[in-house]
């Protein structure tokens, strides 16, 4: 499934000072596969597209990961 | 040659007397990565590089300078009626003695915006190329900057001008792709 967050796991210390964040993250936003973006893709209405900073869905970023539990330590 | 209009690119709403984020918020005004480096870059470029692309730049260099302005606004809503005690808690103290509560254009640790933030190599892939990361290192300091901040109507301006760069950086990589465009073309062997 075609995510924009991907996620790894850090090598846990028994020695770590602070608590270990277990799962870390990063972003890697729609521009990384689109390459060059073909016509006549779906647009948002003008004051959704300005709410969402782009006038193509495909090229909308949420941020902070929507599918991130509150919780710091994930 | 320019027309200005008289509002912002997206509203930009502050809920709270916070001269401490203010401070980090500076990093995109006078920053390496910051919106005046990206606008100065992208105009500079301009210059030598092929025709079908100069558009481009003069497009998002102009943006940038629309993001700049907005990031004046929220650094001067967070500080303009904080006290001399507040911004010497909020680590901007010596700030106040350089500059009162005036903006600078310096980055989140007082250093002064310079020239050597920015390249102009010539060559178009190298310059695109640079563009692009550019784009990305913005949009990562937004995120920085959102992990920093607790003020959701802020918050909501900065999500507006991170998802900017996503969409710079897919100009710019559409640039890319036209500059190193064969497909239509001739090939004599």
């Amino acid at each position: 499934m075609f995510t924009q967050y991907k996620y790894w796991k850090p090598y846990i210390s028994p020695y770590d000072p602070c608590p270990p964040i277990r799962v870390k993250s990063y972003s890697t936003p729609p521009n990384l596969y689109l390459h060059f973006q073909p016509p006549g893709l779906p647009q948002f209405k003008p004051k959704e597209a300005l709410y969402h900073g782009t006038l193509w869905p495909v090229l909308f970023s949420p941020y902070p990961d929507p599918h991130k539990r509150g919780d710091l330590d994930e | 040659m320019w027309y200005y209009e008289k509002k912002l690119q997206y509203p930009v709403k502050v809920r709270e007397c916070n001269p401490m984020l203010a401070k980090f918020l500076i990093e995109q005004y006078g920053g390496a990565d910051g919106e005046l480096a990206a606008a100065l870059r992208y105009l500079n470029q301009r210059y030598s590089i092929p025709d079908k692309v100069i558009g481009l730049l003069t497009d998002i260099g102009t943006e940038e300078f629309a993001h700049l302005e907005m990031i004046a606004t929220m650094v001067y809503k967070l500080t303009k009626d904080a006290t001399p005690d507040q911004l010497k808690e909020a680590g901007l103290g010596a700030h106040y003695a350089n500059h009162d509560r005036a903006l600078f254009y310096e980055n989140a640790a007082g250093d002064p915006w310079t020239a050597t933030y920015i390249q102009a190599k010539g060559d178009p892939i190298a310059d695109l190329y640079e563009d692009i990361a550019a784009e990305e290192k913005a949009r990562a300091t937004y995120q920085w900057i959102i992990n920093l901040s607790d003020d959701p109507e802020l918050n909501d301006s900065l999500k507006f001008l991170r998802e900017r760069e996503v969409v710079h950086s897919q100009r710019f990589r559409e640039a890319v792709e036209i500059i190193k465009e064969e497909r239509d073309k001739k090939h004599f062997f």
